[in-house]
């Protein structure tokens, strides 16, 4: 048997069949058939069908049978793998392999730089360089044997390769990790079309958000649509021809975490396509979510290695979301099988792919059926990118992709011996082929002297010298050359007995020296087996996963959403922000959602009854401008980005949610930035605490957009701008231009069904159309002025004018053009355009006749808008109610939904706060939060989840060190920094572990 | 004798009817004449008691008696402050006023950091100019003193105690240079942006880190050398400018936050013999008792702030004066606000006070408290016999924005100006929409 494979190996040395037809044979021409029989093998040919001593066939690189019984040619080659395993090869629908990786030009992304507003790839491709559907990684792949023996050393034998680069990245093609030469490896050209929502090495300024890769993403579809009706003005347009084209193939998505998954699903809905969705590690987290979206998954299985968590300092700045991750990320694979979602496992994205089996074996162990593991990495990932019929399975008719193993593969001690990809032989670990476990006896002949040992050999070949005492034997094989030391007794003064020599046959024999030096010969002969001791599972604690999945996933989260419930509140102060003005004593009854009862001695059996004697219930507050729970806020590259929309991208983790319904707020405004005169669509959200990105959103509420005038869309602090405009001047005439072109586009559209829908005007057409309103960011009084007669020319009012710092200068005009003004209560000075900002603003628009709201723009600030509102009392002396009113009843006019939030009124949506004192003093506490009648906070409660938050961070960093002792790998302690997005308009007063997102520039 | 009264009613009644004067032409008071006594006031000494219906005099800028039951001397101005509320001054105890006027962009205004690593001689009196249009606006906030800091990469300057009612500074100097600031580098690594966005590190910060607390303690070393030798070759400004940190005249205010920062701040004490403050203190809560130990008193400026990490107590930067307080340490508060100007500095004691300490401890935060780490708390920080007349009366609870509206004040005696551009343009405006 060991003979054979030595034959082997020296034969696959040559061309196993015949080259390319189409090339010039430079000497001898060399055909072969390539016909192998594998016999004797356990063949799992997919995870339903298993053969026992089976046999398989291969010929011309092409499985041609496999079976119990299958008769072996007279001139087929016999490989006999009694003991051994035969699986399909493993296949990865999503690498890069053999097309390169483009890198971004040195120096990375520069908000300083000057704009680059049109893509400067050369030829008639997008305006865009992050769309390029026209690169076909099929025209460019070479083979690449370093990279292809990484993923065949891990059962690897096909891949689907594409340009990682892009949000239309093109075409991939599949490969497989034959390496001869590309022809043969390129098993599929167009296999599957590519999109992201990074833009790659775009050095273009467009987009630079998650919002903005969205939004011209979302165009791209509407472009290539309107392009198939041959627009003469576009002339030829080979990105749009190549997306068109590939719109048939498989389409891949390659998202990143759970909520980029759903993002992307979501744009797949829209233009009725179907993603294969690459990313979801921690899909675990909201796996009802993610099977909701019917998609198949493409996952990876990089499970964090445990962090460095020795020193305190460190740990500290480790969030018990990333160390739960740590804990629970073997779990995802399991999740998936568990919520019927099909998914492929990658290997692509590993960092070191070495950990690749035991992470498998890890995902196992946390509950990955054996079955659902083999076909995540056959049939599964074979089916998504359409070679099924090729590869995936040991079937005849299909590639010779195969591996053979030692063990079932999924076993801790199974050895990759040998991957064969298209017929030829690749090794992994050849010297796995011969067991040499066994007893032998070793006879050491000195002249005429022989000495004989009992010599026991296990099968990772560590041996022994077995008599009166055992001595530790060293034994190396190399093929068939076979190396033997060990000491000639035990203890010090012992001399080694070295050997040397090669297998022949059942028999090692060869020459050596011995404890003296003298030079013998020897022979060994297998005389016995060990019995091979069972494998030992080691039930060990630290394997078991305790952490408790929360919504959200991060500290302060329920491991149950909180539900709506009947509430009575008694006998509390409360402030209506009604007409009724403040009700002493008085009882209010929250049920199914909302206000159902105000009165004395309300009573109602099922209700949960909160004493409010003492304290003082207020309406929620409402933050009319605010730039929390999103993962991009500002869209700064052009100066007109109207097609974007903070929707696409809300963050219902971020844990200023939770803060800030300490502060009582309910509804918060979520505004694109002020990098641009004309921003992005708002988003108006509640704050449901565990809901999803969409269970944010406020239903019902008419949609805003953000404009902004001033400083910041004319780049002051930018030392090289050269994006128009630089002056308010220039801020003007983009709004008359912007309203220009909509005009001109809305009478095309309605000429000419084909006219191209750009979702820039649209949204600009229904602001005209009073469909969309505006909150305008702006400051001094000559450019809110302007705005408004922007406005009274195409027909739309300004609905909102936020910060609004020297609006008391013009009250009068705003309260003519029938604005709402929000605005900050003391801030003053911190640039050039608030010199003249005056704490008396909000009084004096106030009896001047505006509605006037209080917002907080500030992550933390938000949570004491109360107490802003309370300023506007010592400043200017309006009345405590009417100062409630500006953080209630007035944002929520402002805002289109005063019928259902921001007064304490029976009917409407049971949003309220109860607070310990005054809700205007410094002195008052939230006791609850009730958004819709679920209590979100609860300070009692918060107390509680504080203790526990530090319980189980306890837990983990004690496990994490357990893990650390034991010589599991560990990385570095990474501090987990919170993102804080402001909209780069002034200073924050955040925290030391904050990664300020400013993208203004 | 007759005994001039003055309504403090009349009084807010002419403030609010000032219309047409511009800030410049809101003067600098005339020193105090003759004898104040303030009556019937609840004043709150600063030092955490609280005296009902009591008399405050003071002459020649000198408080002569606090206490219930006073004899109004003959003479007196005698202000009726029956239902109002008498505290010390406030000190803002970390301040940029005077020193940077707008925030952002507008370069020219802006006078707080210094290029170079090490500006050890450099002083921020020099710079300070009483003519911002801050300063009126945060002395109607009861804001009387404030210590005027620079900031920079290492080592900053050295900072003075000024009071707000100057022609210029040296006027305005209430104690000069009275200490030296320094930054200690920050400990935690950090990665900017995020996906595509994200940019590469430089240099190993931790590195650069250790590189700087090195340079820090050479400099202190050579300089501790150098001033023991009384004559030099080559004389040395930045050695010569931290003489009073060996000698004790000085204290070193160290910017940190992180608790690795203020370790090393105070291992930075003890080995050269300094007098530490640290400054910001964000993690304090986590070596309160080192804190307390070692004697080192705090200024927390960014109390208004959201926690250092999302898994922290929601509320921990609001607790943390009374955590600070309750294991005995010296605590100061400052507001280091840029889009307030430091304005709302009650309102620091007054959340200080929500969650955790009293109110009086509250108030000792921002006056007696700060006046013992500037080490001037022997002429003021309390509303005590001999010290400063620096007192402002206020219609309610000052620490409460409910109660806040500051209607007198006095710098040294002074009955200074409450007004300011602010409320200027507040006249200005009602005068347009003929409102109230």
């Amino acid at each position: 048997m060991k003979r054979i494979f030595l034959w082997i190996t020296l034969l696959s040395v040559s061309v196993i069949s015949k080259a390319q037809e189409t090339f010039p044979v430079n000497g001898v021409r060399d055909i072969r058939s390539g016909l192998y029989a594998f016999t004797n093998a356990t063949i799992v040919q997919s995870s339903s069908t298993k053969i026992e001593k089976g046999t398989l066939l291969i010929k011309q690189r092409k499985i041609i049978a496999v079976g119990a019984t299958v008769s072996v040619p007279e001139d087929a080659v016999v490989v006999d793998c009694n003991g051994k395993y035969i699986y399909p090869s493993f296949v990865d629908a999503f690498t890069n392999y053999g097309v390169g990786a483009p890198t971004r030009p040195a120096g990375g992304f520069n908000y300083g730089a000057p704009a680059q507003f049109v893509s400067n790839k050369p030829g008639a491709y997008s305006w865009n360089q992050a769309i390029k559907p026209e690169v076909n990684a099929y025209e460019i792949f070479a083979t690449d044997e370093s990279a292809a023996s990484g993923y065949r050393a891990n059962g690897y034998g096909t891949v689907f390769t594409h340009v990682k680069d892009g949000i239309a990245r093109g075409t991939g093609a599949v490969v497989t990790l034959s390496t001869e030469d590309a022809h043969r490896s390129l098993i599929k050209t167009k296999a599957a079309a590519v999109y992201s929502f990074e833009k790659g090495s775009s050095t273009q300024s467009y987009p630079s958000s998650l919002m903005g890769s969205i939004a011209l993403l979302r165009q791209t579809y509407l472009d290539a649509k309107w392009y198939q009706t041959k627009p003469t003005t576009e002339g030829t347009n080979l990105s749009l021809e190549a997306f068109n084209a590939s719109q048939s193939l498989p389409q891949i998505f390659a998202a990143d975490d759970k909520w980029s998954t759903l993002r992307a699903n979501r744009i797949a809905n829209e233009f009725g396509v179907q993603y294969i969705l690459k990313g979801g590690d921690n899909g675990y987290q909201r796996i009802d979510e993610l099977a909701k979206t019917k998609a198949s998954y493409i996952i990876g299985i990089d499970f964090p290695a445990a962090m460095d968590v020795e020193d305190p300092n460190d740990a500290r700045f480790v969030s018990l979301a990333d160390m739960k991750h740590w804990e629970l990320a073997p779990t995802n694979p399991a999740a998936f099988e568990k919520a019927n979602i099909p998914f492929s496992i990658s290997i692509s994205e590993m960092k070191d792919s070495k950990s690749f089996f035991s992470n498998l074996r890890k995902a196992i162990a946390a509950g990955l059926s054996e079955a659902k593991a083999l076909d995540a990495l056959t049939k599964t990932p074979a089916t998504q990118i359409g070679v099924y019929d090729q590869v995936g399975s040991v079937e005849a008719g299909k590639w010779a992709n195969f591996i053979i193993t030692t063990e079932p593969i999924f076993s801790s001690n199974a050895k990759i011996i040998e991957n064969w990809v298209q017929g030829k032989k690749y090794d992994v670990n050849a010297s796995e082929w011969t067991n040499l476990a066994g007893k032998y006896k070793v006879t050491i002949q000195n002249g005429n002297t022989s000495t004989d040992y009992n010599l026991e050999v296990k099968k990772d070949l560590s041996a022994s010298i077995v008599g009166t005492d055992t001595l530790t034997a060293k034994l190396s094989v190399n093929e068939s050359l076979i190396k033997l030391s060990f000491p000639n007794k035990k203890g010090r003064g012992a001399e080694q007995i070295r050997l040397g020599g090669a297998i022949v046959g059942n028999n090692w024999t060869g020459i050596g020296t011995d404890a003296l030096g003298n030079k013998t010969t020897w022979t060994a002969s297998l005389v016995g087996t060990i019995a091979t001791v069972s494998e030992k599972k080691k039930e060990n604690d630290s394997t078991k996963a305790l952490a408790k999945i929360t919504f959200p996933f991060v500290g302060f989260g329920n491991e149950t959403i909180p539900s709506q419930e009947t509430i009575l509140i008694k006998n509390a102060t409360v402030w209506t922000s009604e007409k009724e003005g403040v009700l002493k004593n008085t009882d209010v009854l929250l049920k199914g959602g909302k206000i159902a009862k105000v009165g004395n001695n309300l009573s109602d059996a099922t209700a949960k009854v909160i004493d409010g004697t003492g304290k003082h219930l207020s309406a929620g507050i409402i933050d009319e401008h605010s730039h929390i729970a999103a993962l991009s806020i500002n869209e700064g590259a052009q100066s007109v980005t109207s097609e974007v929309r903070i929707g696409d991208n809300m963050n219902p983790e971020d844990i200023n949610i939770y803060r800030q319904l300490s502060g009582g707020v309910t509804t918060s405004h979520i505004l694109h930035g002020s990098a641009n005169t004309i921003g992005g669509q708002t988003q108006l959200m509640k704050l449901r605490w565990g809901a999803t990105d969409e269970g944010l959103k406020f239903v019902g509420a008419d949609p805003f957009i953000k404009f902004a005038l001033g400083e910041n869309v004319k780049r002051t602090t930018s030392s090289n701008n050269n994006r128009f405009p630089d002056t308010r001047m220039g801020v003007e005439e983009v709004l008359n231009d912007a309203f220009d072109r909509a005009v001109d586009y809305q009478k095309a559209m309605k000429a000419n069904p084909n006219t191209r829908k750009d979702l820039e005007l649209d949204a600009l057409v229904e602001i005209m159309n009073k469909k969309r309103f505006i909150t305008c960011h702006s400051y001094v009084q000559p450019e809110i002025t302007y705005a408004m007669r922007i406005g009274d020319k195409y027909g739309f009012k300004f609905n909102t004018f936020t910060h609004i710092l020297e609006g008391y200068k013009v009250a009068d005009k705003m309260l003519a053009h029938g604005s709402s003004v929000s605005t900050f209560s003391d801030w003053f000075m911190y640039k050039q355009e608030v010199v003249d900002a005056i704490a008396y603003n909000a009084a004096i628009m106030q009896k001047v006749g505006l509605n006037v709201c209080i917002n907080s723009d500030d992550a933390e600030m938000a949570r004491r808008l109360n107490q802003e509102a309370g300023k506007i009392v010592k400043y200017g002396g309006v009345s405590e109610e009417e100062a409630l009113k500006m953080v209630t009843i007035n944002p929520a006019k402002a805002l289109h939904v005063a019928d259902k939030v921001g007064s304490i009124k029976v009917g409407k949506d049971a949003d309220v706060v109860l607070w310990t004192d005054n809700p205007l003093s410094i002195y008052a506490k939230s006791l609850y939060t009730i958004v819709d009648g679920v209590v979100y906070f609860d300070r009692e409660k918060d107390t509680e989840m504080h203790k526990t938050v530090a319980n189980e961070r306890a837990r983990l960093i004690q496990k994490m060190l357990g893990d650390k002792k034991a010589g599991a790998p560990t990385r570095p302690a990474t501090a987990s920094l919170q993102t804080i997005l402001n909209c780069g308009d002034h200073e924050h007063a955040d925290t030391m572990a904050t990664i300020y997102e400013n993208e203004k520039n | 004798m007759q005994k001039k009264y003055s309504s403090l009613f009349i009084l807010s009644l002419a403030l609010l009817s000032t219309t047409t004067r511009a800030q410049e032409t809101i003067y600098p008071a005339v020193p105090q004449q003759g004898t104040t006594a303030i009556t019937h006031a609840m004043v709150h000494v600063g030092n955490g008691t609280v005296i009902n219906d009591a008399t405050v005099i003071f002459e020649k800028g000198k408080i002569t008696g606090v206490g219930a039951g006073l004899t109004t001397p003959a003479n007196a101005t005698v202000i009726d402050a029956t239902g109002k509320q008498v505290y010390p001054g406030l000190i803002l105890s970390n301040s940029y006023l005077g020193l940077k006027e707008v925030a952002n962009g507008v370069r020219g205004s802006n006078d707080l950091v210094e290029i170079g690593e090490n500006n050890a001689s450099i002083r921020s009196l020099v710079s300070y100019n009483t003519d911002s249009k801050i300063t009126n606006v945060l002395r109607a906030n009861g804001i009387l003193l404030a210590h005027i800091t620079p900031e920079g990469e290492l080592i900053d300057g050295q900072s003075s105690v000024v009071q707000l009612d100057a022609w210029n500074y040296e006027d305005a100097a209430y104690k000069s240079d009275i200490g030296q600031f320094i930054e200690i580098p920050s400990f935690i690594v950090r990665q900017r942006g995020r996906g595509f966005m994200r940019q590469a590190q430089a240099s190993d910060p931790l590195k650069d880190a250790f590189n700087k607390v090195e340079t820090l303690k050479k400099f202190f070393t050579e300089a501790k050398a150098y001033l023991q030798e009384k004559n030099h070759v080559a004389n040395n400004l930045k050695f010569e400018a931290v003489r009073g940190l060996f000698s004790g005249k000085q204290k070193l205010f160290v910017r940190a936050n992180e608790v690795k920062q203020m370790l090393i701040a105070i291992d930075l004490g003890k080995m050269f013999g300094f007098k530490v403050v640290i400054v910001g203190a964000a993690e304090s809560f986590q070596i309160a008792s080192i804190l307390a130990s070692n004697n080192i008193p705090v200024i927390l400026d960014n109390q208004h702030a959201l926690p250092s990490t999302e898994d922290d107590d929601i509320d921990q930067p609001y607790k943390l004066p009374a955590q600070l307080t309750k294991a005995g340490v010296l605590v100061s508060l400052s507001d280091m606000s840029e889009n307030t100007k430091q304005r709302n500095l009650a309102f620091n004691a007054g959340t200080a006070a929500t969650y955790g300490l009293t109110k009086e401890e509250a108030l000792s935060a921002i006056t007696l408290n700060s006046a013992k780490i500037l080490g001037i708390d022997d002429i003021t920080g309390s509303l005590e016999t001999g010290k400063d007349a620096n007192i402002v009366i206020s219609d309610g609870d000052l620490l409460d924005m409910r109660g806040n509206q500051v209607i007198k004040a006095y710098i040294q005696g002074r009955d200074i100006s409450l007004d300011n551009k602010q409320k200027q343009l507040y006249e200005r405006y009602k005068y347009k929409y003929k409102i109230n």
